[in-house]
């Protein structure tokens, strides 16, 4: 029992070094820049607990989170699916045009926006699976690609067939209002600020992802596939198939990242419309360990941080030094998560080769 | 002759792993100019030894001296620079180099700041001379047989100024005939002053060889012989602590219903045939054998089967049912177990629990996913609960050395991984059993296990095809054994008549059948 909690502790030490080590980096910058650490830290403190922050926060999670599920789908077996910033953003354009587009009931209208990003985000994906599956187009280099063309073929279809015709006053490019039955009500609102209702949707994908990977045979082959390939193989599992399938699945959450700040606040696709999130999806998959709790710790701490340097400006302090602050986070909990697993696993190849001594003794004691 | 100072002398050498105790109070005395061999099971510590000895680990205790003189190893480096040096039992060369390119590798002669070929040219040409080992500098690699390459080894350690070698079990990948050639080879360079320490577990060639042997067993040297004083028999048991295991099968269990059939089976690889023409049969309760050197074809011939590779010609049939087309997972769920070759790499997720390891290759199946949702009936959820109670009542009935289903893979040891893996094919009763090297590389205890455990699959009707590099497995287990060579099936042996050697001139086609 107390072995079972030591390695509890041992794991604990994974985000508790990279905070302490993140805080300790961001204070050394802050003093060589010339300023004070203690008095930055504690303006971040005391904006980020207001209770406007905490649910801003919240709302701004909520998006690197599903970006993280998404990103952490294709990790677990080893794909890197860096086109997830490519898959979103075209999926958010197409699924915000195709909501103006339609008249549905309201439960409806949401869902069907929803099914169109989900379809868009797996289709763009695919493209890349179908690229490594056929041609062995290595998927780094295609999503990457990808994302290029997205935000090209994004422009010129929005610039061309799905902007909303400006009117005398107007500048922003953008499609046309979702009317209301396409648009989520706030949660609840907040010291002024609104809980949007998508971190509900975000909470159950979560689940579903967890229940996918760890509870399904589908999420089995998965991560054999992740851990041994030719062991997968060899058991049966497909990889062109496991490939294609994760792709796809991995753009259709990536659809998903657009949809709280599409239901909950732009209603449209416009030209200021979030990006960057399918890149920061990234390091929160990283620093939360491929695991949807990790991811989620991972999340509100990223989005937290971005939050509470808000006020950084204020007092006069370069609010970029929270960039080194999460750069070192990401390092920090990777370097950390390598150390503890191979303590963890030098621990538990001991106690496996004590408990067969003792085994074969008690079995040699038996036949003698 | 007695009164000579050792060249190399280890005492009171012990390492520690974590739990596991490899070295224990291990003391050897090699003399000059000797050919010392060191015996044991596999596991016994050999391995460990060799790399104190080579500088690749450090011993926690003891002292190592060379020539009278105590030294300190910290990397291979220093071993070298003491005269030591060690031809793997894999080797490490580069294919496509020539044999020149391959010695110097590492320590190119330089001239100038050009590499010297030339000079390194003579130096080979002079070292195989006056050392017997017979080498063409400028010849390629890949050309070369295993023999030759590691004639290649030994040179390119002689190169580096080696006087003590270390060949570690070098004979496990070579056929009887080319045996005799490493050891004239091994008589020449003794001739010439070199001291050669010999890693085997083969106790005739051991016999044959050696002047001393030193037995490993459990960590501890238990004693130096001279080879004239002891039998094999003797040596087995001071090598085992008690008697040696058979692989013989009994009454043969061999019905008339074909279970596998194998038709015309060719596999094209980089525009030859790796693989071609190859036919046979299994029955039921019949155990079908292929001998051959490594790298014949056996590869293909079993991702072929698995349907890990399509093949280019022929048909593979079981019970009657043409299956040549059809992906591995429907071959498995019907009833094809696979035990392969590289344990780790094909077999294992090692830092997975138990229980999903013991369910690998049988996922989509009763006990391990329930489920009839989607997917042509495939269990959609994975059944924890029916995955460990199978994990659990496969570790009781093969007897797997570990602390429960929850415990990863990696750490065990690698004879209870081997019987890990062979329990979960076996377990789910197959009709028809791949088993590539069943018993590589585990250690006598566990060997007799897997033997004992395919006679008796064999009694309840298994077909198994049994590929192995080990020539008395073969021809102890096998009702019907065929020779493959370069990807041809080129003889068809009885196994109670034919002896290793026959086998051994098969597999290098120095003799050549008429095919039954």
């Amino acid at each position: 029992m107390s072995k079972r909690f030591r390695i509890r502790l041992l794991w604990l030490l994974v985000p508790v070094s990279a905070v302490v080590l993140a805080f300790g980096v961001s204070s050394l910058v802050l003093i060589a820049i010339g300023e004070n650490p203690i008095s930055a830290f504690r303006s971040m403190f005391r904006y980020g607990s207001q209770q406007n922050s905490l649910v801003s926060t919240v709302n701004r999670a909520v998006p690197l989170y599903v970006a993280g599920l998404a990103v952490a789908i294709g990790f677990k077996m080893n794909l890197f699916n860096i086109g997830v910033e490519g898959q979103y953003r075209l999926a958010a354009l197409l699924s915000a045009a195709a909501g103006a587009a339609v008249v549905l009931p309201a439960p409806l209208h949401v869902a069907f926006i929803m099914l169109v990003a989900m379809a868009v985000g797996a289709g763009w994906a695919g493209i890349a699976g179908v690229l490594k599956v056929k041609r062995g187009v290595h998927e780094v280099v295609s999503t990457i690609m990808l994302n290029s063309i997205a935000t090209g073929l994004g422009a010129y279809l929005l610039a061309n067939y799905l902007k909303k015709p400006l009117g005398p006053n107007e500048l922003l490019i953008q499609t046309r209002q979702i009317p209301a039955s396409g648009q989520l009500p706030p949660l609840a609102v907040i010291g002024g600020e609104n809980l949007r209702s998508f971190v509900l949707i975000a909470i159950v994908l979560g689940v579903l992802v967890y229940v996918l990977i760890w509870r399904t045979r589908f999420g089995y082959d998965l991560r054999a596939s992740g851990i041994n390939p030719d062991a997968a193989r060899a058991s049966g599992a497909d990889p062109n198939r496991m490939i294609l399938t994760t792709m796809l699945i991995s753009g259709a959450i990536a659809g998903l990242i657009g949809m709280g700040d599409l239901f909950g606040f732009f209603h449209a696709y416009t030209l200021d419309f979030p990006v960057g999130l399918g890149f920061d999806g990234i390091a929160v998959a990283l620093v939360g360990l491929n695991h949807p709790v990790g991811i989620a710790i991972a999340a509100m701490v990223f989005s937290w941080v971005d939050r509470a340097a808000q006020i950084l400006d204020l007092e006069g302090v370069p609010k970029e030094v929270i960039i080194i602050t999460k750069g070192v986070i990401i390092l920090s909990v990777v370097i950390a998560y390598e150390v503890v697993r191979r303590l963890v696993q030098a621990q538990e190849v001991k106690t496996a080769a004590e408990e067969t001594r003792r085994l074969e003794e008690r079995e040699e004691a038996v036949a003698a | 002759m007695a009164e000579r100072a050792p060249t190399v002398e280890l005492r009171g050498i012990t390492k520690t792993f974590p739990g596991v105790v490899a070295n224990d109070d291990v003391n050897l005395a090699v003399l000059p100019a000797e050919i010392h061999a060191v015996v044991g099971e596999n596991g016994a510590g050999k391995s460990t030894l060799m790399k104190i000895l080579y500088g690749m680990l450090r011993p926690d205790g003891g002292t190592i001296s060379v020539d009278g003189h105590a030294v300190r190893f910290r990397s291979p480096k220093d071993a070298i620079a003491a005269g030591i040096g060690m031809v793997h039992q894999h080797f490490m060369l580069a294919p496509n180099f020539t044999v020149l390119e391959n010695v110097v590798l590492g320590s190119e002669p330089a001239r100038a700041g050009a590499l010297d070929f030339d000079g390194a040219r003579a130096r080979i040409r002079e070292l195989s001379e006056t050392h017997g080992v017979p080498l063409d500098p400028d010849r390629v690699v890949e050309d070369l047989a295993v023999g030759e390459r590691q004639r290649v080894e030994i040179v390119k350690v002689l190169y580096r100024g080696a006087r003590i070698l270390i060949l570690d079990e070098p004979t496990s990948v070579l056929v009887p005939q080319e045996v005799e050639e490493l050891f004239r080879n091994l008589r020449e360079l003794k001739g010439r002053g070199v001291t050669i320490i010999f890693i085997s577990h083969k106790l005739d060639e051991v016999l044959e060889i050696a002047d001393s042997i030193t037995v490993v067993r459990d960590g501890h040297t238990v004693a130096t012989v001279k080879p004239e004083d002891v039998t094999a028999r003797q040596l087995a048991e001071l090598m085992v602590g008690s008697e040696l295991p058979t692989p013989e099968t009994r009454e043969s269990t061999v019905t008339e219903e074909v279970v596998l059939s194998v038709r015309r089976l060719g596999v094209r690889l980089e525009g030859r045939w790796a693989l071609e023409g190859v036919s046979f049969d299994i029955h039921r309760g019949e155990i079908v054998g292929i001998a051959g050197v490594e790298g014949n074809g056996q590869r293909e011939l079993v991702e072929a089967l698995m349907g890990l590779r399509s093949p280019d010609q022929g048909a593979i049939e079981l019970a009657g049912v043409d299956v040549s087309s059809w992906p591995t997972r429907r071959r498995r769920e019907v009833g094809i177990g696979y035990i392969p070759e590289d344990r780790q790499g094909r077999g294992l997720l090692l830092p997975s629990p138990l229980w999903e390891n013991a369910m690998l290759g049988h996922q989509t199946v009763d006990p391990f996913s329930r489920g009839f949702w989607v997917n042509q009936g495939r269990g959609f959820w994975v059944d924890r609960g029916g995955a460990h109670r199978r994990t659990e009542e496969l570790i009781r009935a093969y007897n797997v050395m570990t602390p429960g289903p929850d415990t990863s893979a990696l750490a065990l040891s690698g004879g209870n991984q081997q019987k890990l893996i062979v329990g979960r094919e076996m377990i789910a009763e197959p009709k028809v059993l791949i088993a590539a090297q069943p018993t590589r590389g585990i250690d006598v205890g566990a060997q007799a296990a897997v033997w004992e455990q395919i006679r008796h699959a064999r009694a309840a009707g298994l077909a198994l095809l049994l590929i192995s590099a080990d020539l008395e497995e073969l021809i102890g287990l096998s009702d019907t054994l065929y020779v493959i060579l370069r990807g041809r099936l080129v003889a068809k042996v009885d196994p109670a008549t034919v002896t290793p050697e026959e086998l051994g001139s098969y597999m290098t086609g120095a003799r050549e059948a008429t095919f039954a």
